[in-house]
């Protein structure tokens, strides 16, 4: 019997994916109370339509037989995987003593870190009522690199902040990405780029995935990413092809720099007595501040300040940084192993596509200075970046080259260039600072302010005397303008007890006892270390998951979350929106599947934490919990500042209002049939240039985006980094501790340039000569791919991916056994032979690796036997250096996990086998046996 | 054995973009999902969180490394059945059970009268047909016939779900026999071709090859530099020569 071909899907609920953190729109189609399928939501801002390979496996997500099912209480040791289920109450009483009795002991002794979380406005907000300095996501080791350079230098970066003119750009340029958070505009983007003829160049050492369609491919050196952009950078200035009267308009190109060394303002800005940075006018031949909108802004000449001091423009300096003979591209050939013919040529194909091709749309706008413009002129090319570029101990200064070479161009937020998306772009310079320093903590008291934000200079850095006042080290010494915080290095620090020890660590949603940690035996170690009296150094873990990972079993509570389709979500304009450069956006997630276990929503959970904590803000006056509807009620009636609030949408009494309104006890019940999202559609005449848009500024401040409506100057030259080298150099008011100067002198350049990543410069290269890198599959997103039944099937191993000559030389072939080696460490696996890979890197696919034990699979899957992980030879420490002193493995300025700095050797293994290390299966009493069969959909057949 | 129809009034189709598909999986995965519980339903799994895990997918996508004379590099290959006018699946059925539909010109599998004699598998050039080890019986790409006439789903998603899903736009579906379809213009723009052609079992489905080059981009050869925008810039280093252009550029505003 079959199905009609007639037959109804059934019910359709429509709400956001979660099978990545791309925040797609879907259709749930219910049928007999079951999911009969998902497709994409064609009215969606994100991916109008389409859905991935992962998005379209969301029902063997949901079904998972690797779900936890209860709250469960540690029994056994750590890793035993021993647990007795517990009811909520229980759960949460026991956390809620832990968490009491050290917020009013020392709150700092709480570590409260979140993965691949969606909701850290509230999660930020819960940890600063707690009173803890010791919170982040994980952007510390994803991509803080690009956020941060681009939040510095321009108000945004990528992905969330900005995307390219997929409809107008001409030429693109795609750094680093092999797959990416935007998985479904960036596929839509480049078909359309496909369909128009427009060139798409990829810069990435290895040709798969979107490398593959690119017309040009450059197969560069892992690294090597700031040579290559300087060179082009290089002949753009050599041959004048940058937009002068761009730079002149929207960048500080012309404010001029105090050149005095030895001084303590050496390499700061010359400023007015109103603070505002001096410019020097040609037209009326004199100084005046750069905010001058009558000003014809010089860009070159030195001056005499009125102290006698030399001054000079940034765009001087900028040009002999990238004009001097470092930057040749006959010098950057060999280190990025791209010919400086292809370098020439793709810098000939951008000023050709931005100079001669330049595009117009007869759009009037309004510049911040009341200018009247008749057209929008776009100059089409455009870039993205990601995590190849990023992670990096050179990756903060890569990133900024990469928007310098942007802005050079005139091609932000131009027709044709990247696009901010609302709430973007923000203030420049970033508009928060971090909080947490010792005193801003005390006992039962909320910090004053947010954890993250964005350091001008030493005095806002979070010190405990010289030393780190966070357990992660961020705003130190170490990492300066660590804007993300560093989740990967809690995990070892409160095990060494360096910067002190903790007592309770909680972590929700990501998985650090694997694929999310360097060093994964020392993070194991760390997380099992015990004392003189056999306890563990780690007293107590929270940890909330969905899924039965490889961090649960050393976790002593669990609260088990729900899957996607079972919970409430906000994805927020206050944290990380939707929106797309049209419009502003954001997106709810609602139960549209009850969940058939005993689990519930974190954010449900971290609500009555902070009720039963009585955190501020998380009980009412009489004591009651100021949320008893859930999370749904905090999305509804939680207000930042009067009138804003979580959602923007359908705001007010009845719903008509946008951005800044009354709670709206309807609203997520007009999201729900609004398609779980709410859009503004954005003016024409807000379309472009943002950063200097009259009226798209006016209308960010009115919508509580951003705290004025002044423009975004974007920064070429950074002054707050000159405040860190000069700190480097012993000067200003806050001199940095002789151990860290030279690192802080070297380092904090205010024009980016280029040094050799840290391993590469600490390691014998001679010992490791390869470089070795991760990409994720387009169907896989980190850990979660490999408990989905469809989706293992396509990749259930992974091989090390090397170039055929490597293979050659080290005479295997595919299949074969190999030992890869670094500094830290070596693992087993198979090689797979290939030509389009750089010659000097190998790479493997990300987190398809799995312990025994987790994940619902059984212990003869090949994701443990024969799939691996690069993380086991990734050391989360560098080696030691002058002084002795172990630095983070991390770039130096952020702080961002340099995942890609690692070096290897491999050699040939005898025989056959299975992976190595070796890691004891993880014991899973608690979970249900996977079944050996699967005939999903067969109940829907039997229906007819 | 089964007959083919002499013609059929309209060849519907696939035509799948090589030049633009990026290998993401989404029509495979997509294809799984809709008809695991629609006509083919189940699509069974065995062993799916084991050792040797294991499926019936109606469509595939394989990647891999290319160099020829025609192209060098990666492609992604989506694969599923080609609903060929010469159908060896179909004339080799001993039951009926495989037919090809007047119509449409699809090739189904009738699952009540399919034996699992899997004489059809053999016979597909192209390794096109799934056997539902649970069930029994073959199974294939039905182009979704559950969805493309369905009237309880919009006009506009009456299509396959693999089109439907497909993120870059790389997978079109029309009627192959009517030359002013988009599917059947973009196969006469874009040199679209027959998969195994000089086998001769006429596939209706259609691939695009890889482009050769792109319309618009710069025609501008490898260790050109870029042009000068102001050529009469004055002599000397290029930082005085950029300096010099710079203050002539910006002073005449």
């Amino acid at each position: 019997m079959t199905v009609s071909l007639h037959e109804s899907t059934g019910e359709i609920r429509q709400t956001t994916c979660y099978m990545c953190a791309c925040r797609c729109g879907i259709n749930v189609h219910l049928k007999d109370g079951k999911v009969r399928y998902i497709d994409g939501n064609r009215d969606h801002p994100v991916n109008k339509g389409v859905l991935c390979g992962k998005g379209s496996a969301g029902i063997m997500q949901h079904y998972s037989p690797a779900r936890l099912r209860a709250p469960m209480k540690r029994v056994g040791p750590r890793g035993s995987g021993q647990f007795e289920e517990i009811t909520w109450d229980e759960a949460l009483s026991l956390a809620t003593d832990w968490l009491g009795e050290v917020r009013g002991r020392d709150p700092k002794r709480l570590a409260f870190f979140t993965g691949r979380d969606q909701s850290q406005s509230l999660t930020g907000w819960w940890a600063q009522q707690y009173g803890t300095p010791n919170f982040a996501a994980h952007g510390g080791f994803c991509s803080v690199n690009m956020a941060a350079a681009g939040l510095y230098t321009m108000g945004g970066a990528f992905w969330e902040f900005g995307d390219p003119d997929w409809e107008h750009t001409k030429y693109f340029m795609l750094f680093g990405v092999a797959e990416d958070h935007a998985s479904n505009p960036i596929k839509i983007g480049i078909g359309k780029l496909k369909a128009r003829g427009a060139k798409v160049v990829s810069v990435n050492p290895v040709r798969t995935g979107y490398n593959a369609v690119a017309d040009d491919w450059v197969g560069i050196r892992p690294g090597t990413d700031g040579l290559f952009v300087g060179a082009l950078l290089h002949e753009l200035f050599r041959t004048q092809n940058v937009d002068l009267s761009y730079l002149a308009r929207y960048t500080n190109a012309p404010w001029l720099v105090i050149d005095a060394p030895g001084a303590d303002d050496d390499g700061l800005f010359a400023r007015d007595d109103q603070g505002r940075a001096l410019i020097w006018d040609a037209a009326k031949d004199g100084f005046t501040h750069a905010m001058d909108k009558d000003a014809q802004p010089a860009l070159v000449g030195d001056r005499t300040a009125p102290d006698g001091r030399r001054l000079r423009p940034v765009f001087t300096l900028l040009a002999e940084r990238f004009l001097s003979d470092d930057y040749t591209p006959e010098a950057v050939e060999d280190k990025t192993g791209v010919p400086a013919a292809q370098i020439r040529k793709i810098a000939a194909e951008l000023a050709h596509v931005a100079f001669k091709e330049e595009i117009t749309i007869d759009q009037p706008w309004t510049d911040w200075t009341g200018r009247k413009h008749d057209k929008m002129i776009g100059r089409p090319v455009s870039m993205h970046a990601m995590r190849g570029i990023s992670a990096h101990s050179n990756g903060f200064q890569t990133c900024r080259m990469l928007h310098v070479l942007q802005i050079v161009l005139g091609s932000i937020d131009c027709p044709g260039g990247f696009r901010y998306k609302p709430p973007y772009p923000k203030e420049l310079p970033p508009a928060l600072r971090p909080h947490g320093a010792p005193d801003h903590v005390a006992p039962n008291t909320p910090l004053a302010g947010p954890h993250l934000g964005f350091p001008m200079g030493p005095e806002h850095l979070l010190l405990d005397g010289d030393a780190p006042a966070r357990i992660d080290k961020g705003f130190s010494w170490d990492a300066p303008m660590s804007a993300h915080g560093m989740m990967h290095m809690v995990i070892n620090n409160a095990a060494q007890k360096d910067p002190y020890g903790i007592d309770v660590l909680f972590m929700y949603m990501a998985n650090m006892a694997w694929n999310s940690s360097m060093n994964v035996p020392g993070t194991l170690d760390a997380l099992t270390k015990t004392d003189e009296n056999g306890d563990y150094v780690i007293p107590k873990i929270i940890y909330s998951d969905a899924y039965y990972s490889e961090t649960v079993p050393f976790a002593d509570l669990i609260l088990p979350d729900t899957t996607y389709l079972e919970r409430w979500d906000c994805i927020s304009l206050l944290d990380r929106p939707i929106s797309d450069a049209d419009a502003a956006a954001d997106a709810i997630r609602w139960p549209v599947v009850d969940p058939d276990r005993d689990v519930r929503g974190f954010q449900e959970v971290l609500l009555d934490l902070g009720a039963r904590l009585n955190l501020p803000g998380f009980v009412a006056e009489d004591g009651s919990p100021a949320y008893p509807g859930g999370y749904a009620d905090y999305i509804t009636n939680h207000q930042r500042k009067p009138g804003l609030g979580p959602l923007a949408g359908f705001r007010g009494k009845d719903g008509t209002e946008v951005g800044i309104g009354a709670p709206n006890p309807d609203q997520l019940q007009r999201y729900i049939e609004n398609g779980a999202f709410f859009e503004h559609k954005l003016p024409p005449e807000q379309a472009y240039f943002k950063h200097a848009n009259a009226d798209y500024l006016a209308w960010a401040h009115g919508m509580g985006f951003r705290g004025d409506a002044d423009p975004v100057i974007f920064q070429l030259y950074i002054e707050p980094l000159q405040k860190f080298r000069l700190a480097g150099q012993g000067k200003g008011p806050r001199p940095a501790p002789a151990g860290h100067q030279d690192r802080l002198a070297t380092h904090f350049d205010p024009l980016p340039f280029w040094y050799e990543p840290f391993e590469a410069q600490m390691v014998d290269t001679t010992t490791f000569p390869l470089h070795a890198i991760t990409q994720r599959p387009m169907h896989m997103y980190h850990s979660w791919g490999s408990q989905n039944a469809w989706l293992r099937q396509i990749t259930a191993a992974n091989r090390l991916y090397i170039h055929r000559s490597v293979g050659d030389a080290a005479g295997v072939a595919d299949d074969d056994w190999v030992w890869i080696s670094s500094h830290l460490g070596r693992v087993k696996c198979q090689v797979r032979l290939m030509d389009g890979v750089n010659p000097h890197t190998v790479w493997t696919w990300n987190a398809i690796g799995k312990r025994k034990g987790a994940w619902g699979l059984s212990n003869d899957a090949p994701e443990s036997n024969q799939g691996f992980l690069l993380n086991h030879l990734i050391s989360e420490l560098l080696p030691e250096g002058g002084g002795g002193y172990r630095y983070s493995n991390s770039d130096p300025i952020t702080g961002q996990a340099a995942w890609f700095d690692l070096r290897v050797n491999i050699t040939r293994a005898d025989g056959a086998g299975e992976t190595e290390p070796r890691f004891e299966p993880l014991g899973h009493a608690s979970q249900p046996p996977s079944p050996s069969k699967l005939a999903y959909g067969a109940d829907f057949k039997r229906g007819q | 054995m089964t007959s083919l129809p002499k013609t059929t009034a309209k060849k519907m189709g696939l035509v799948i973009d090589l030049d633009i598909c990026v290998g993401c999986q989404a029509c495979a995965t997509s294809c799984k999902e809709w008809n695991t519980g629609g006509y083919s339903a189940p699509l069974s799994d065995h062993d799916p969180y084991g050792a040797d895990p294991s499926g019936a997918w109606l469509n595939r996508v394989h990647s891999y490394e290319v160099d020829n004379a025609h192209f060098k590099g990666t492609v992604h290959f989506p694969r599923s059945c080609l609903h060929c006018d010469n159908a060896a699946c179909v004339t080799v059925c001993p039951t009926g059970a495989s037919y090809k539909r007047e119509e449409d010109g699809i090739v189904l599998v009738n699952p009540d009268t399919c034996i699992g004699c899997k004489l059809c598998s053999w016979a597909c050039p192209y390794g096109a047909r799934e056997y539902d080890h649970d069930d029994g019986v073959m199974k294939k790409c039905t182009l979704c016939v559950d969805r493309i006439y369905n009237d309880t789903l919009a006009p506009e998603d009456r299509q396959p779900a693999c089109v439907r899903a497909c993120p870059t736009g790389a997978r079109a579906f029309g009627d192959l026999n009517d030359p002013t379809s988009a599917v059947s213009q973009s196969v006469k723009d874009r040199d679209g071709f027959n998969l195994l052609d000089h086998f001769g079992y006429e596939p209706v489905n259609k691939y695009l090859p890889p482009r050769k080059g792109t319309q618009h981009a710069p025609q501008i050869t490898e260790g050109c530099a870029p042009a000068p925008l102001d050529p009469s810039a004055a002599g000397g280093s290029p930082m005085e020569k950029l300096f010099a252009w710079a203050d002539k550029a910006l002073s005449g505003r």
